[in-house]
């Protein structure tokens, strides 16, 4: 499969995005350039966490404007994987690929330490070489990671199931002080309605090693990876 | 022209800066303060021939770009 | 020769007033009359006073700054360019440089540090390097100082602010409160790059007909000296000078380094620096100076923030995010192209002559002609008078008996690690990004920082230290500790030191006691460096941390990076596993002068520093580094601030999981404060299974390390016997938290 990076002018994480990707999973991964447009030929565009346009304004208002935004639009709307990684996460709600926004935290402080998550549906192709339940550890390091919904929206994610990730604590419990920016309802990651777009504050790629402290994070990419194989393997049989 | 644009988040969505200035606000002694909501204010030069195109205009950036109508409201003066 | 500059704007003649505010000495006016020929004009005054300023100069530390050893067998790069560079292998090295950021986070606390992040940064980038992780070494005033709580989170969120948006993992560094900084904070930050050894640039122009280009934001007036605010008769924009506090924007910073590394894969740079202090004409002029040439630079096509701005304004200006590049001619749209693409200004302003001379024009006149030599190497160097203060004697007078050891040693313990030099800094830490560029092996709140190197097995370790209280009572003894300790943390996770950086925070050089600190605390580091065999790369001076004629505590910042062969060989400070042997690597000595207990429990800031042997000292390292390295140790962690108790105490809490307990019975006899809470140096307490014991004695033995075995881990409580026996529990609660109750406890919004 083919992966793309997306690099925004302020993108700090598309680098280890790639080296995670390339080195620790041997993915074919390509760095795509926000002026460009998105050409065909991809299976999941990626965009990474950082600082697009520095934040000014509101996180990822100005990034979702970048002419390749366009494409992504079109790729998801086709079915492509899209996964939004922090900063990218902020973008994808910005341009209305996934519902909701990111706000200031709670503390009102930048806040970067290791977080649990919860694995809460295993259906989708971001979660799927997960089970339900399961729990990781993943780095945050974010200022405005708190996500709101308003009550209409938040209903609509619980009936369709679009939670993929809560913050809980190390016995996979919720609680006030498991949720690290405030988070409604300890949301840490949503998809879309069709379940091809998927955000979230937390970072798989600085989790894929042990010397770093924790590989959990491949179990996103690996749940990527898994579920563009079956889709292969659908269309070669027909 | 000048616009003066003040965006705001909306009601019932949480202020954490708000709230912290207005306990700094009570620490000072400040008890009549109810409320603080935080929020942005923006300064547009345009070059436009009335003040029905830049109501127009202005609309169309606050929806587009200036404001995020999933949490935070907008208002202008257009002077 | 005729006045230069006469037109198109009006400069205030030059008198004893302006000449006064602009820091130069009569004796250096007459100097500089003498080295022109002439009387300078407004502008050519300006650049004198910022390039003989002491920032720039170096005019009093100078004489004794060639005391430190700076050659060594990685060094590459030692002081005098952006930043020093070391060689760690596989064709690449390692760049870094430590610089203060004093005043400027004292006035305004966010935009000082963010600020002094971008400018180091920049230093690095600049070398050809990608920076891969930053250190900073703060210092407050007293925690019950009214400001300390608002200056402590504004600079934290400054660093925070800036590192985060640029993408550099702040990976460590040390904080420490006391009310000699109650007016003059510190703020030291460090960054590393690295870069292909084959592909280093540095600050030069050489090249007649080269191109120089301005790169970056735009120019405006922040920063520009105090001087200007000083001579009203100047414009009619004066009434609207502001006060000159620079303002950082890390979004063009990232963008600048981006844009700089991708022109630097190519081959049309010939050199490049930041514009820092002094900006564009400490920039223009030092890199003609190391290529032994001259510069012309149209003042005219500076691009511009705001109007009707002077060219001593636009040479002065410490706009931040700015570069000045030296390309090879016919090559500038190349570079410019590269620029566009990032959407940054490139503006050819000037070119690189034969004729060794500083000119600068604007709107076709001449405004600048100097020698380059003048602004360089013949800039003014003093040797300071330095007398030892009348007082040191009775500073360094400690009567022990008059101490009463107090009673419930548990509760001091507590006490101890509770207070704000001591307690986590987690409060601070996790504000700073430190995964960004996934090499973080060990994160903040270690001995060390450890950073892997990519696509090698390699790793790097970094740290910062310094003890101003040292350096007061024994500027000398404070000296080598400084480098000492710095040495002992990168021991602690297994690195061998390849170079250091410093900051030497003083007050003022005018001071005969002052600079007596000065020249005492740099012999001392120049012992330390030769023994230990630690090379001085880089490093700055800052001189003037003094308010109402009260200097702060002589306080040199150490930054020190070392390497590790095999990455997973590392070690972190905290317990492993119930049942591992704790060994005190070391001596344990009956010291108290200027520890944190006497500070903290009886208020005294007395007597003399702990005594060192350097020899010991690298016997220490050695036999630690070196069980490491075979991977006997399960911990190890420095004895500094707090002595035994506190060291103790962290390996048991401070890690990631549930805290361990530990067993210990001391066989010394001395007072049980000192036995706890004394500083002792040349000590690590290390962790081994019992079965490795023979293996680790065989290596303390060779390398003439004295090493007993004190205890066990295990248990719930840290008990030293009989001194002491508390739930870890507690002590983790106390820990943790300390900072951030004592702020909450002001009732300080954060």
């Amino acid at each position: 499969m083919r992966w793309g990076v997306i690099v925004f002018p302020g993108c700090c994480d598309e680098q280890d995005v790639y080296d995670c990707l390339k080195h620790n999973l041997g993915q074919r991964v390509e760095f795509l350039w926000h002026k460009d447009r998105l050409n065909g030929g991809f299976d999941c565009i990626v965009l990474p966490g950082g600082f697009s346009y520095g934040d000014y304004l509101r996180c990822g208002a100005m990034a979702r404007f970048s002419p390749i935004m366009q494409g992504v639009v079109e790729f998801a709307r086709l079915g492509g994987l899209v996964l939004g990684i922090c900063n990218g996460f902020q973008i994808l709600c910005e341009a209305g690929l996934l519902p909701g926004a990111l706000v200031r935290n709670a503390s009102l402080q930048f806040i970067c330490r290791q977080v649990f998550l919860r694995v809460e549906e295993s259906d989708t192709p971001f979660t799927c070489a997960a089970k339900k339940g399961q729990l990781l550890r993943l780095p945050i390091k974010h200022g405005e990671g708190c996500y709101y919904a308003d009550p209409g929206t938040l209903e609509r994610l619980h009936k369709n199931r679009q939670v993929l990730v809560r913050y809980v604590d190390g016995k996979g419990r919720t609680s006030p002080s498991a949720n690290p920016n405030g988070s409604l309802d300890h949301i840490a990651g949503v998809c879309n309605d069709g379940r091809n777009v998927f955000g979230l504050m937390p970072h798989p790629e600085d989790a894929g090693e042990k010397i770093l402290g924790s590989e959990d994070g491949l179990k996103i990419f690996s749940s990527v990876i898994a579920a563009c194989d079956k889709r292969e393997k659908r269309a070669w049989l027909g | 022209m000048r616009v003066k644009i003040f965006v705001c988040l909306k009601d019932g969505v949480l202020d954490p800066q708000g709230k912290a200035v207005a306990h700094s606000l009570h620490s000072l002694g400040y008890q009549e303060v109810q409320d603080v909501r935080m929020g942005k204010y923006l300064e547009i030069s345009l070059d436009v021939p009335s003040r029905q195109a830049a109501e127009l205009k202005i609309r169309e950036m606050c929806d587009k770009l200036l404001a995020n109508p999933v949490i935070e409201d907008y208002r202008f003066e257009i002077e | 020769m005729a006045r230069l500059g006469a037109k198109p704007y009006d400069q205030p003649s030059i008198n004893a007033e302006i000449i006064a505010s602009h820091g130069l000495s009569e004796d250096e006016y007459k100097r500089i009359v003498e080295i022109l020929g002439r009387e300078p004009n407004y502008t050519e005054l300006g650049v004198f006073s910022v390039m003989w300023s002491e920032h720039c100069s170096y005019k009093s530390s100078k004489v004794h700054l060639k005391l430190l050893p700076t050659d060594g067998p990685a060094v590459l790069q030692g002081p005098g360019e952006n930043a020093g560079i070391v060689d760690i292998g596989n064709g690449q090295v390692a760049v870094f440089k430590m610089e203060s950021h004093n005043h400027p986070s004292f006035i305004e606390p966010y935009q000082g540090a963010a600020t002094g992040v971008g400018g180091i940064l920049r230093d690095i980038f600049t070398m050809g390097a990608r920076p891969i992780a930053s250190l900073n070494s703060l210092r407050f005033g007293s925690f019950d100082h009214p400001r300390t709580p608002y200056l402590l989170s504004g600079v934290v969120s400054g660093i925070g602010g800036y590192g985060n948006c640029v993408g550099v993992p702040t990976v460590g560094g040390e904080l420490f409160f006391d009310e000699s900084y109650n007016a003059n904070i510190l703020v030291n930050a460090f960054t590393l790059g690295i870069a292909e050894k084959r592909r280093i640039f540095k600050g030069t122009a050489k090249g007649a007909g080269n191109s120089l280009i301005y790169v970056g934001a735009k120019t405006g007036r922040d920063g520009i000296h105090g001087a200007t605010m000083a001579s009203e008769a100047f414009s009619e924009e004066s009434e609207k000078r502001r006060p000159t506090v620079q303002v950082g924007d890390p979004f063009t910073e990232k963008l600048l380094l981006e844009a700089c590394l991708e022109l630097m894969k190519g081959h049309c740079l010939v050199g490049i620096q930041d514009m820092g202090a002094a900006g564009l004409t400490s920039s223009a002029a030092e890199m003609a100076a190391r290529g032994g040439s001259g510069v012309e630079l149209d003042l005219s096509r500076v691009p511009l923030r705001e109007r009707r701005m002077t060219p001593y304004e636009i040479l002065l200006s410490e706009s931040q995010e700015r570069m000045l590049l030296v390309a090879k001619k016919g090559k500038e749209n190349e570079v410019k192209r590269i620029f566009e693409k990032w959407d940054l200004d490139a503006v050819v302003v000037g070119k690189v002559t034969r004729d060794r001379l500083f000119r600068a024009f604007f709107d076709g006149a001449e405004v600048v002609r100097i020698p380059v030599v003048a602004l360089s190497s013949d800039a003014p160097v003093y040797s300071r008078p330095a007398e030892r203060p009348q007082g040191q004697d009775e500073l360094q007078r400690l009567d022990l008996e008059k101490i009463e050891v107090p009673k419930d040693l548990g509760a001091t313990l507590k006490l101890l690690l509770e207070s704000p030099n001591v307690a986590s800094k987690e409060w601070v830490f996790r504000q700073y990004d430190h995964f960004v560029r996934s090499n973080t092996v060990v994160a903040p709140g270690a001995d060390a920082a450890v950073i892997r190197i990519k696509g090698t097995d390699k790793a790097l370790a970094l740290t910062v230290d310094g003890n101003g209280r040292y350096c007061y009572l024994d500027p000398y003894v404070g000296g080598i500790l400084a480098v000492a300790e710095a040495a002992r943390n990168l021991a602690c996770v297994g690195a061998r030191p390849l170079g250091l950086t410093d900051c030497l925070n003083f007050g003022s050089p005018e001071r005969p006691d002052v600079m007596w600190q000065f020249s005492q605390v740099l012999q001392g580091m120049r012992d330390a460096c030769i023994t230990l065999g630690v090379p001085v790369v880089s490093g700055n001076v800052s001189f003037y941390n003094e308010t109402d004629g009260v200097p702060i505590y002589p306080t040199p910042t150490v930054g020190m990076v070392g390497l590790l062969q095999k990455v997973e060989r590392h070690a972190t400070p905290w317990f492993k596993s119930s049942g591992d042997l704790v060994v005190l690597l070391g001596r344990n000595r009956e010291e108290l002068g200027g520890s944190e207990y006497l500070k903290v429990v009886h208020g005294i800031v007395k007597g003399t520093p702990p005594w060192i042997d350097l020899r010991l000292e690298r016997a220490v390292q050695q036999c630690c580094i070196k069980a490491i390295e075979k991977g006997i140790i399960r911990s190890a962690h420095d004895m500094s601030e707090g002595g035994l108790g506190v060291t103790l105490a962290e390996c048991c809490i401070s890690g990631p999981e549930k805290p361990l307990g530990v067993r210990v019975e001391l066989r010394e006899m001395m007072r049980g404060d000192a036995r706890l809470f004394g500083e002792s140096q040349s000590r690590i307490i290390v962790t081994l299974r019992e079965k490795e014991l023979n293996r680790f004695r065989q290596i303390a033995v060779k390398e003439g390390a004295p090493m007993q075995v004190i205890g066990e881990v295990g248990g719930g409580h840290l008990a030293v016997h009989p001194l002491v026996r508390v739930p870890v529990d507690e002590l983790r609660a106390v820990w943790l938290g300390g900072l951030e109750r004592r702020l909450r406890g002001q009732g300080k919004e954060l």
